[in-house]
């Protein structure tokens, strides 16, 4: 570079700054230093290698350690296959439940104007800052034997707690607020403009809905669904309070996970856990192209 | 010549940004490029402050040879296009920043910072924040930010754009007298015509990242070179002005 | 996700509050009380009920004994401690996401959200594997007299790893909207990197840091499925909150069980508005 510079420049311009060329021609650090860079990526892979990737290939490892055969048993024994059913029954409620709420709770607060929306807004929040394990006990504390309609319901022999409705419940109460939280921020940035002119063209609630609302919100309702879906699925405190264990009964996938693991039944533990990971990563990957559409 | 470009190219993903750019400017002046959007002026700021790096070609400051030095060690002081005013600091911290990096001593930096904070008539205001303050105000600080290190040439982008009409006027003027009371040489970018005609001494008119002719605001005027110069500049507007210059 | 971001879009539709020409206000309005209602608010009322009915020196008692109070301690200070490594990670992942350019970056963005897609008791016991005395990772910290797995540190190390996406994806896209000139600027006046970073970076993301921080705070207290394994549950010592509240469940005592609950219950809703206060306060700069 030195060279290069001393043969372009005429004389006078350089004056006499020849020492001060060489005094600045030392490239600054600053100028191109990847060396943070590569600190900072090395540093990056080996926090999420350890955090996330490590702790899969211990899932698959462990639930491969007996061979094919007994990882075929444990994930088509019977009580997995019923607990597999129960998951994804209890999911599909609270994608159906939550989907329905959030589609209404995000058209009225983004499209109408009215006193407390703002608390109202709070309020749908909550389930996100409450441990999953209190999740469960409210509805013990409500609907068990102890809890203020417990009476009613023996009285008409219903059973929540301990029972299947109650699964369906706390899987609810926990992913509660998902598809709400997504659909909000874009109706919002949307604004009203839009709804407000096909109303006074006469257009009815549902119209509106169908035509000009829905397409904005297509790809976050189905972002929504999916995280929503991976909540739900994987939910464990919540529904541990509130399932009683009973086996091919109240059990899901994730409880089922704990009850084998407390046998000392690890293979088995990891091999129903291997379902699971295939389920969040194929929910990964839907999440990821889902973004990439959206953008 | 205290600013020197010599055959300048960059270009960016493709798009050429400044094709075979050169040009001097004289110690003391003050300097407009002016030329339409995308016309490579800012760019040509970029490089002289080293944000942006030529593909080929010197940048020389002072008769030294600068492309390979950071823009930090330049001697300029730089005021960007919305200010770049940092949100949490008050305005004698913003004013301070460039001090307490060259760790001057407390009471030097105080005494530096009170003083710029008098020069821009903002004495009682340095412990506001840039979001108490208007436009104008938020101009003032950053100009008292960049000449805090008493840097040897000022560069400013746009130094007018984020400013409402009514009061561009008045801060023109008052800028204007500014640099010429502190006597630095300085560089502004600028699309407007009449602001390049009525503060600089000097116009550099850029287009699709070539020179089209640098003088005088009134050479630019009477004797444009080029057909493009003829055109962009709509000399009848300044008549007046050539008049009085 | 906290309530401020929430506040500054209520305010902009604010602006047309005269005629409701938008038809089905009553009808949303309706579906979203009621469901709201039936399914969150009147079950969540449960627990002030029943603790309404314990005393008021019964309940003091039940959580000021010193099981319950070393509890309390444990699961508050590894999910401080946890959040707090959170922040760290959070801002040097989310940093490596936005600025650098490499191969696998994709797959590293993807791979953020893993620890909320996992359920959480399939993290807890790979966690445990992984941490115990045998395991991969415990085995090579238990040759220099270091136990992961059942201490404190277990606990910290599943709270970190369900808190990770709140940070980065707090921080991720406010790095990205960052003006490059506040940067540029600090440059041109001499700071270099490190300082420009620490000076002129961290306290524009510092409001998105809080908020990430404060998320992963409150799940790191509130974290049962992933923590309950390797935590091991020794009194005194690595007995989380969450924990508790479960072993008094499955002793019936259910007044107990909800004084536990009704004091963590007050402890997150006590973060949350902290947390969003200091949004709030923060805030006010964002206009310049």
């Amino acid at each position: 570079m030195a060279d290069k510079n001393e043969k372009d420049l005429d004389r006078d311009l350089v004056g006499d700054g020849i020492h001060s060329i060489q005094k600045v021609i030392q490239p600054h650090k600053a100028y191109s230093r990847p060396v943070i860079k590569y600190i900072l990526i090395g540093v990056s892979v080996l926090f999420l290698a350890v955090m996330l990737g490590i702790p899969l290939i211990v899932v698959a490892v462990n639930a491969l350690s007996d061979g094919w055969a007994a990882y075929k048993e444990a994930v088509l024994d019977e009580y997995t296959v019923k607990a597999l059913l129960l998951t994804l029954l209890a999911t599909v409620s609270a994608v159906a439940v939550n989907t329905v709420f959030g589609v209404f709770a995000a058209y009225l607060l983004s499209k109408f104007y009215f006193k407390g929306r703002q608390i109202l807004a709070t309020l749908i929040d909550i389930p996100f800052s409450i441990s999953p394990v209190i999740a469960g006990l409210v509805f013990i504390l409500t609907f068990g034997n102890i809890g203020w309609m417990g009476d009613f319901l023996k009285a008409h022999d219903i059973k929540i707690v301990f029972a299947v409705p109650g699964v369906i419940l706390a899987t609810i109460f926990v992913t509660f607020p998902f598809v709400f939280r997504e659909l909000f921020p874009v109706l919002n940035a949307q604004g009203k403009d839009e709804e407000e002119a096909a109303a006074l063209m006469g257009a009815g609630g549902f119209t509106i809905f169908r035509r000009i609302t829905f397409p904005h919100i297509r790809w976050a309702l189905l972002y929504g669904v999916i995280l929503c879906t991976a909540r739900a699925m994987g939910e464990f405190g919540a529904v541990s309070v509130i399932s009683g264990h009973l086996r091919g009964k109240t059990n899901t996938l994730p409880l089922h996970v704990e009850i084998l693991y407390n046998e000392f039944n690890t293979t088995a533990a990891f091999a129903v856990s291997s379902i699971l990971v295939i389920l969040a990563v194929l929910i990964l990957i839907a999440r990821n192209i889902v973004e990439w559409k959206r953008k | 010549m205290y600013v020197e470009m010599r055959h300048i190219t960059k270009t960016f993903d493709g798009f050429q940004a400044s094709r075979d750019v050169s040009f001097g400017i004289e110690k003391g002046f003050l300097a407009a490029l002016l030329g339409p959007s995308g016309s490579g002026k800012t760019t040509i700021l970029r490089m002289i402050a080293g944000l942006d790096r030529p593909d080929e070609g010197d940048i020389l400051i002072d008769g030294t040879r600068v492309n390979d030095l950071p823009g930090s060690k330049r001697g300029i002081g730089f005021v960007f296009q919305n200010y770049a005013l940092f949100r949490y600091m008050t305005v004698a911290d913003n004013i301070a920043f460039g001090l307490e990096v060259q760790k001057k001593s407390k009471s030097e930096i105080k005494s530096r910072v009170d003083e710029l904070l008098e020069l821009i008539a903002m004495k009682d205001l340095g412990k506001r924040y840039p979001h108490q303050l208007s436009g104008g105000q938020r101009q003032r600080v950053a100009f008292a930010r960049a000449l805090a290190p008493d840097p040897q040439l000022l560069l400013l982008d746009e130094p007018f754009a984020a400013i409402d009409a009514k009061v561009r006027r008045e801060l023109r003027t008052w800028l204007r007298e500014m640099i010429e009371r502190v006597g630095v040489t300085s560089i502004f970018v600028t699309h407007d015509q009449e602001e390049a005609m009525e503060v600089a001494d000097l116009v550099i008119l850029t287009n699709q990242g070539r020179i089209e002719q640098i003088g005088s605001p009134r050479e630019i005027c009477l004797q444009p070179q080029t057909d493009f110069v003829r055109d962009f500049i709509d000399a009848k507007r300044f008549e007046a002005l050539m008049d009085i210059v | 996700m906290t309530g401020v971001f929430m506040e500054q879009h209520i305010v902009k539709v604010k602006n047309k509050k005269g005629v409701r020409v938008i038809p089905g206000f009553g009808l949303s309005m309706g579906v979203t009380l009621a469901m709201l209602g039936c399914l969150v608010l009147i079950p969540l009322a449960s627990i002030f009920l029943s603790a309404s009915r314990l005393g008021f020196g019964e309940f003091i008692g039940v959580v000021t004994s010193r099981q319950v109070v070393s509890g309390y301690v444990v699961s508050l200070s590894c999910a401080f401690l946890a959040a707090l490594v959170n922040a760290v990670f959070g801002i040097v992942l989310a940093w490596v996401l936005v600025r650098y350019e490499f191969p696998g970056k994709r797959l590293m963005d993807g791979m953020i959200e893993l620890p909320f897609a996992l359920p959480t008791a399939v993290a807890g016991i790979a966690l445990t594997y992984l941490y115990s005395d045998q395991g991969w990772i415990g085995s090579l910290f238990a040759k220099v007299g270091i136990k992961i797995a059942y201490t404190r540190i277990g606990i910290t190390i599943a709270m970190v790893f369900v808190g990770i996406p709140f940070v980065v994806r707090a921080v991720q896209p406010v790095l990205e909207k960052l003006d490059r000139q506040y940067e540029e600027a600090a440059m041109m006046l001499g700071a270099n990197k490190p300082y420009t970073f620490f000076r002129v970076i961290l306290p524009e993301l510092f409001p998105a840091l809080l908020a990430g921080f404060g998320l992963a705070f409150a799940r790191g207290i509130g974290e049962y499925g992933s923590v309950v394994f390797i935590a091991g549950n020794i009194p005194y010592k690595t007995q989380i909150a969450p924990l508790l509240i479960m072993t008094k469940l499955e002793q019936y005592k259910y007044a107990d069980a909800t004084a536990i609950a009704l004091v963590l219950l007050l402890i997150s809703f006590l973060l949350m508005f902290l947390i969003n206060s200091i949004q709030i306060y923060m805030q006010r700069f964002s206009k310049a």
